[in-house]
């Protein structure tokens, strides 16, 4: 076989079998420095906004952040930048506003998703498809309207500016309740039968025997619904229009840097503990992330 | 009697599991899409709102003053040339996919490290993107290092009309490829060995393979990601109001489509039309659909060509 194949690309002129030791070596350092360019593109602007963050501006002659390349490597550091980005510019008040919604969104999410699953997936009843239907549609629907008319309703319902009113818009998804309904159908039925058999309830099937058998899509559900959260921008800013106090970190952070005069030092620190809480649980999950399961969430 | 009774039990525990999201996503997602077409064709100011006037009915006029608004020309032109961002996008992040689909040494390294930007909020990255604009920022600092441009003659990137759009354009790639990427390189496992190990042997180089092989193989996830990035830059929205602060500007010069129904109802909330900014929202919906099907149907045409 061997012999065959070094026949064979020795006619064709080039084969990779034999190319020589050489040109292996080139090849891969040129992969490898391909590779390490983009990981200078990917990463760069979150290695210079940490080094932003802990360098000590009230050192002589190194207040900016466009002196380079000292403002790339700082020569003295300080972790004041974080405090006072806490202290003076409220950064706290951010982060908890930022930790209720998303909790709140991630706990919303996981509830509707797992109980509106489970009679699409496993049980039969009239408007099923009707209802599956509806469900679908929500992806192509033209949704770039819809937050015109959502704080208009959010005002009626007296929930314009407060948590609820930014949460429960969003928490109803076509792919939390895909994710979840194709856990439910992977299950066997014959554990279900055997749970009824023993006259268990439908609730009780739901939280005894669906739920802890989906666990995995539970996690990752609620991971995406994190991350998401964590980071939008455009709905909590329209729904906490009138109400400054309970913006996420997301929209103060970019109203901090908006302000004339801004610091920014402290800026980049607020940027850092912002970025921190999602980059950890990323690297903890990012099987969920590498697997591409999100595919249908975003655009 | 019996069974019939036990149906209607079913049916009741069903609908009480679905209530939850039934009721949300009628009140936030069907609600807004129906009224919010209705008030296309009526005219609702925030006066009217504040004044509890109801809606009144205007027919198209609000189309026909939608497209003859020289700022929503303005937007849907600047719409469209960001779709340039999307085959630049899509080839790269196949190019990616291939390139981290090696088995060499720290690669999950690598593909972590591209996942990152995907994970970073719009808002984060407009912070540290803004800095790398700036006049004396690090992009113009490096150009210089390089010697590819007359210092004196520097600008930032974002305010400038002729440089604005493509920097934002240039933050939608950085916070995409590595999501493509991702998706791409499932499409890329399913590709059976042999087919890259025969071309190897008949003696096609890398770049023959990718174009020859790679590329007519993973047509199927071109053609969905290629769609999903139409989309999303069809709608873009959040990256101009992060960058600009929803002004669009300089010189309306990043005026998007889809800011203009912003800027018409919630954005500026002074003068708020939802009347024009339905009607406008409606006429990008539209478009997004035509792009899409456009998208689907080239594709399709091509790979039916081809095979």
């Amino acid at each position: 076989m061997r012999q065959e194949v070094a026949g064979l690309s020795k006619a064709a002129g080039a084969g990779r079998l034999r190319r020589p030791r050489w040109r292996r070596l080139v090849a891969r350092v040129l992969n490898y420095a391909l590779l390490l360019a983009i990981f200078a593109f990917a990463v760069f602007p979150f290695l210079w906004t940490l080094a932003i963050a802990i360098t000590d501006k009230t050192v002589v002659g190194g207040t900016s952040i466009y002196a380079f390349p000292q403002s790339l490597f700082p020569k003295a550091l300080t972790l004041g930048n974080f405090l006072e980005v806490v202290e003076k510019l409220n950064l706290g008040k951010y982060f908890l506003n930022s930790v209720v919604i998303t909790g709140l969104t991630v706990l919303g999410t996981l509830l509707v998703s797992a109980l509106a699953a489970y009679p699409l997936a496993r049980m039969s009843f009239p408007g099923r498809n009707l209802i599956f239907g509806a469900v679908v549609s929500t992806l192509v629907l033209p949704t770039e309207i819809a937050f015109i008319v959502n704080v208009l309703t959010l005002r009626d319902l007296g929930l314009l500016g407060t948590y609820l009113g930014v949460v429960l818009p969003t928490v109803a998804t076509a792919f939390g309740i895909f994710l979840m309904r194709q856990a439910y159908l992977a299950i066997p039925s014959t554990l279900m039968e055997a749970a009824r058999i023993d006259g268990a309830t439908e609730a009780q099937i739901l939280w005894r025997v669906m739920v802890p058998l989906s666990l995995p899509s539970l996690t990752a559900l609620g991971i995406f619904t994190l991350v998401g959260t964590w980071n939008a921008y455009f709905w909590p800013s329209v729904a906490l229009l009138t109400n400054d106090d309970l913006l996420p970190m997301s929209v103060a952070i970019l109203k901090l840097k908006g302000q004339f005069n801004y610091d920014s030092f402290n800026v980049a620190a607020g940027a850092m503990i912002m970025m921190i809480p999602v980059l950890v649980v990323f690297l903890l999950a990012q099987r969920f992330f590498m697997r591409g399961t999100e595919g249908a969430v975003k655009g | 009697m019996h069974v019939k009774r036990r149906a209607l039990t079913t049916a009741l525990i069903a609908y009480a599991f679905l209530a939850p999201a039934l009721v949300l996503m009628g009140l936030f997602t069907f609600y807004p899409v129906i009224y919010g077409a209705f008030l296309g064709f009526t005219d609702y100011t925030i006066a009217d709102l504040a004044a509890k006037e109801p809606p009144r009915w205007v027919g198209f006029a609000n189309f026909a003053q939608v497209l003859g608004d020289p700022l929503f020309q303005t937007g849907v032109w600047n719409s469209l040339k960001y779709l340039l961002v999307v085959p630049v996008l899509q080839v790269a992040a196949l190019a990616v996919a291939v390139l981290v689909n090696q088995k060499l040494p720290l690669m999950g390294l690598f593909r972590t490290s591209y996942y990152v930007p995907v994970v970073t909020s719009i808002a984060l990255a407009a912070v540290m993107w803004d800095w790398i604009f700036q006049k004396d920022g690090f992009l113009n600092w490096s150009l210089r290092l390089l010697h590819l441009i007359n210092w004196e003659g520097r600008f930032s990137w974002l305010l400038n009309e002729h440089t604005a759009l493509w920097a934002i354009m240039l933050v939608t790639f950085w916070r995409g490829f590595g999501y493509y990427m991702v998706l791409y390189l499932a499409g890329l496992q399913s590709i059976p060995a042999e087919l890259e190990e025969a071309a190897v042997l008949d003696g096609a180089g890398a770049w023959q393979r990718f174009w020859r092989i790679t590329v007519p193989l993973m047509k199927p996830t071109l053609l969905l990601c290629s769609l999903l990035s139409t989309i999303a830059a069809i709608r873009v929205l959040e990256e101009i109001i992060v960058f600009t602060g929803g002004s669009g500007g300089p010189l309306n010069s990043t005026y998007t489509a889809l800011l203009y129904v912003y800027n018409k109802s919630w954005g500026n909330m002074l003068d708020a039309n939802f009347g024009v900014a339905g009607a406008a929202g409606l006429l990008i919906a539209l478009v997004g659909f035509a792009l899409s099907y456009l998208n689907f149907y080239l594709t399709r045409e091509e790979r039916g060509g081809r095979a």
